[in-house]
């Protein structure tokens, strides 16, 4: 693949103020690919998945969505291109499932009641989770609340969806189901997907391309395609990674 | 050397919340100007919502202890005045006193255990479970959604709760002056006689003042909610503390101005 980049860090320095988790990192993701965060549990991950959606300013270096630095300016217009995820799900607790999946819809799409209400329903329904749509998120598992956060995160059609650990806590089937959702939406409507995972055998079926992260380094250790870099890396990490700790 | 840095790093943390604090009131008074010119962006249902938790939630409890307290000041004061014959006087006192001072001020701190900790405690937990983050990710600024619908809410809801308030007050007054013999209309003939519209309305707008800060606090209590296992707690806590600090400031200064201007 040789889109153009719509994500670009360049000698970003990851972290919180006083807090360096990550030095250094610099890729890119392409319009239109799948690319995965990898890491032991703590690496800093979501701490990078942050610094992508704007919510904490990176601590060196630069960081581009669609060719936008985030800034107070540009802000507005970046937020309408992205979907996200949360690794907790950060369902609004007081608003049932549907009303979660409606709020952007209301705030942002200028659709009638009855359109963004028949959106918010065919959201839920990719997902699975039609009969759900009255419940509140205390009512549902863990697993139905991430898949609710994801119908979310696409309510808005966004060019780039970040997805923190989706199919954690979710059964092989319907983690595979997710995988096929996301193959599905990436074909349909050509949208980029950020995604954090350590589920190996999604990883091989949905990446394009990955980058590891390897906490003792405070380092990207490896980046490329999942299946070069299980065969033919030479870093130990990540052979262990690939290996689930073996060899 | 001990004692030096700790009073640096206690100066430094404080002055950090001072900033943190400024911050915020600056990002809702934008915000609330902004929602002023763009009324479609308010969010009159979550505002609704928080005004029936303060306003009707809180009625029972208000008037409640607006009565006790009039019954208490009643008592208080007709044990003194019985001495020389002026229990009537105490209807006088009661209608000073509360309408002015004591109505406002009992019920804000009610409203300042009620709705300020539960202001903190709402928003602190969203915090907690990043649905703050998730709120700025969709592009959609926390204070707006959720800290100016509940200051409108608890700046209206308190003129309302301080009436009630001041209405138990006086009708516990009644009571004890029944007892005592004064007869009810020669009690609301005085009481009618010592309390002004200005006297009322000053007492209304005290209260209105008083929700916004109790408001204040609370949401930015619950805005500062630190992800730890006592978060929340601390935030609750903090916004109850808080409020009473800032409106016994608050009327320790209006005592003032209402003296120097002979109000
Ligand atoms: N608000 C914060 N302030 C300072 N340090 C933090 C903060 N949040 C997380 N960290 C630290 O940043 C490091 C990376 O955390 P992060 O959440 O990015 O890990 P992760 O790779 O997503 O892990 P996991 O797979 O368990 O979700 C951790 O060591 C954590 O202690
Ligand atoms: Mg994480």
């Amino acid at each position: 693949m040789d889109g153009e980049n719509i994500i670009e860090l360049r000698g970003v320095d990851a972290g919180y103020p006083g807090a360096v988790i990550l030095r250094d990192v610099s890729f890119s993701v392409k319009k239109g690919e799948i690319f995965i965060l990898l890491g032991g549990s703590g690496c800093g991950k979501s701490t990078i998945m942050k610094h992508m959606i704007g919510l904490n300013p990176v601590l060196a270096g630069s960081l581009a969505v669609a060719g936008l630095e985030w800034s107070a300016k540009t802000r507005a217009a970046l937020c309408r291109k992205i979907g996200v995820m949360f690794q907790s799900g950060a369902l609004f607790g007081s608003m049932t499932c549907l009303e979660n999946v409606l709020l952007p819809l209301e705030e942002f799409a200028g659709l009638g009641f009855k359109a963004r209400t028949a959106k918010a329903l065919a959201l839920l329904d990719a997902v699975g989770l039609a009969d759900a749509a009255r419940k509140l998120p205390a009512e549902i598992s863990g697993g139905m609340r991430k898949r609710v956060a994801i119908a979310r995160a696409m309510a808005l059609d966004p060019e780039v969806v970040f997805l923190d650990e989706p199919s954690a806590g979710l059964d092989p089937i319907t983690a595979n189901q997710l995988d096929e959702l996301i193959l599905s939406l990436r074909a349909a409507r050509g949208m980029t997907f950020v995604v954090v995972t350590h589920e190996l055998p999604s990883i091989f079926k949905i990446a394009d391309r990955c980058a590891m992260f390897d906490k003792a380094r405070q380092a990207m250790i490896a980046l490329g395609e999942p299946r070069a870099l299980a065969e033919s890396s030479e870093d130990p990490f990540v052979k262990k990674f690939f290996s689930r700790g073996g060899a | 050397m001990g004692l030096t840095a700790a009073v640096g790093k206690r100066a430094v943390k404080y002055f950090a919340g001072t900033g943190e604090a400024l911050a915020f009131l600056g990002e809702t008074a934008v915000s609330a100007v902004a929602l002023v010119f763009m009324p479609h962006r308010f969010r009159f249902a979550d505002c609704a919502l928080a005004f029936e938790r303060a306003a009707a939630g809180g009625l029972p409890i208000t008037i409640g202890i607006g009565f006790l307290l009039g019954l208490i000041l009643a008592f208080q004061s007709a044990a003194a005045l019985q001495m020389f014959g002026a229990e009537v006087y105490v209807a006088d006192l009661l209608a000073i006193g509360l309408f002015r001072e004591l109505g406002p001020l009992i019920t804000a701190i009610v409203l300042a255990g009620r709705s300020g900790s539960a202001f903190a405690a709402e928003i602190g937990t969203m915090k907690v479970d990043e649905e703050l983050d998730a709120l700025r990710t969709m592009g959609l600024e926390p204070v707006r959604f959720l800290v100016v619908p509940r200051i409108v809410a608890a700046t209206l809801a308190m003129p309302v709760l301080t009436i009630f308030c001041e209405l138990a007050g006086l009708v516990g007054g009644a009571l004890v002056l029944r007892m005592t013999g004064v007869p009810p209309a020669v009690y609301w003939q005085h009481v009618t006689d010592m309390s002004s519209m200005f006297a009322i309305l000053f007492g209304l707008g005290k209260g209105a003042l008083f929700g916004l800060l109790v408001a204040l606090v609370g949401c930015g209590a619950g805005m500062r909610t630190k992800s730890t296992a006592d978060g929340v707690g601390v935030a609750a806590t903090g916004a109850v503390v808080g409020s009473l600090v800032v409106i016994a400031l608050a009327d320790g200064i209006l005592a003032v101005v209402c003296y120097c201007w002979d109000l």
